[in-house]
């Protein structure tokens, strides 16, 4: 895990969200990588637009979800640290 | 039989033609003409069945793609058809403008070879006078215009003292990732590789010089390795497993579960310009040959193994058994292990280094 997230997070240039018809999932596409996003992991993603900050996606997500703000916090700072360790976040 | 899985990749050769002549390419020896090369018009077609069965990313390769005076209109028809489009190219024949409208038509990632930090050495690697400075101008401009950037480096002989530094100059570029790929003895390499393979002792160091360099650029710049199989104890699971995760088209458009497969002979191949890419999926000979594990012998058949590596590499079976059905001599499980092994260390130990340069006048002396 990183130390730190970015302030605003951002898809890394070469990666792009994309929904795959063929398997009925998002995926998040990248140089020689195809990750599933699973789960809350697609809403958590559009949301990484370089405008919003890490306070606001989970503000966004816990709203959407109806869900205690705390638990949604873990879930988004886990994702996205380990998608910044991945180069797939800046 | 278990339901066929979908595809996720397409290699596209574009083209066999290369301003480079580089002694390790997969290319095989007999290249595609020119006036064979499939049209912009059919390359389209074929990004789009190749999306509607499931791929998500192609590879523009070729040869080298920007050879292809369309390459515009493919890569455009590659980004319209929903692909992630990644390019493969050697930078000679891409200018700043080019690479700008490419960008503008979708391309989303370029991977750019480099043969060595030392201008000297990789120019005599690539065969072309040159050519280390325009990657290293080209590099800038990918980063500038905002482009993802790989650096594929292919490792050998006369390079491989240098792993980190190609690492850290990639890092230097801007590069988001970095390709280690020791070479693949298939096609052009294969005839080089008693030029080519490195020592045992050099392919130790080089592995153990990269565990520290991992650690260092970790979370700042992706590193993937190809391993050296020859010297491996396992065999790599190639391709992911034959006609399992992706495929490939030739410039004149024979559909292949990989780039070597036309190695194997017996195989039928069937080409986009007759038949659908779901046809060629499902169906053609060539791609159901291999597929799963019903065709596999022992040690793989009864392997715990056997779906993770596959067997190994076919190709590799047959250009070094004989027999594309057996378990990759790659493997330490395979009665021709040490056959391998001793075909490493005895390439290893030849002090020739001229090259059969790809695509150029082959000399009389012949490979082992």
């Amino acid at each position: 895990m990183p130390d730190t997230l970015p302030e605003r997070p951002r898809l890394a240039p070469g990666v792009r969200l994309h929904f795959d018809k063929t398997r009925e999932a998002w995926v998040l596409l990248g140089p020689e990588r195809v990750i599933e996003a699973e789960g809350p992991a697609p809403e958590i993603l559009k949301r990484c637009d370089g405008t919003r900050t890490v306070d606001q996606i989970i503000d966004e997500l816990a709203a959407l979800y109806a869900a205690d703000r705390g638990e949604i916090a873990g879930d988004v700072t886990d994702m996205l640290g380990e998608l910044v360790t991945k180069r797939m976040l800046v | 039989m278990t339901s066929v899985p979908a595809p996720l990749g397409l290699l596209a050769e574009l083209t066999h033609r290369c301003p480079l002549g580089c002694p390790y390419c997969s290319n095989p020896l007999t290249l595609d003409d020119r006036a064979d090369e499939l049209d912009a018009a059919t390359w389209a077609r074929v990004f789009r069945e190749a999306a509607g069965i499931g791929v998500l990313q192609v590879h523009l390769s070729g040869g080298e793609p920007a050879s292809r005076r369309d390459l515009l209109e493919i890569a455009a028809a590659a980004h319209d058809a929903g692909l992630y489009t990644n390019l493969i190219t050697s930078a000679i024949g891409l200018d700043a403008t080019r690479l700008g409208r490419l960008k503008e038509a979708g391309l989303d990632h370029v991977q750019l070879s480099m043969q060595d930090v030392d201008a000297d050495s990789a120019d005599r690697i690539a065969g072309y006078r040159g050519a280390h400075a325009r990657k290293l101008a080209f590099a800038r401009t990918v980063t500038e215009l905002g482009l993802a950037l790989t650096i594929n480096a292919v490792i050998h002989r006369a390079n491989i003292e240098r792993v980190a530094a190609m690492v850290e100059t990639a890092a230097a570029l801007g590069a988001g990732r970095v390709e280690i790929a020791h070479t693949q003895y298939y096609g052009w390499a294969l005839r080089n590789r008693d030029a080519l393979m490195p020592t045992r002792e050099q392919v130790d160091r080089a592995m153990h010089e990269m565990e520290s360099i991992r650690a260092r650029y970790h979370g700042r710049l992706v590193i993937d390795m190809v391993v050296p199989d020859y010297y491996a104890r396992r065999p790599k699971p190639c391709m992911g497993g034959w006609a399992r995760r992706s495929l490939n088209v030739t410039p004149s458009g024979r559909a292949l579960p990989c780039h070597a497969a036309e190695s194997i002979p017996g195989l039928e191949f069937w080409s986009v310009r007759e038949h659908s890419l779901a046809e060629i999926w499902l169906q053609s000979p060539a791609f159901r040959a291999f597929r799963g594990t019903e065709w596999m012998q022992e040690p793989c058949r009864s392997c715990a193994m056997r779906e993770v590596d596959f067997g190994g590499c076919r190709c590799q079976a047959m250009a070094l058994v004989g027999d594309a059905a057996a378990t990759d001599p790659a493997c330490e499980l395979s009665p021709h292990h040490a056959r391998i092994q001793q075909l490493a260390e005895h390439d290893a130990a030849q002090a020739r280094m001229e090259y059969a340069y790809r695509g150029r006048a082959i000399s009389a002396t012949p490979a082992r």
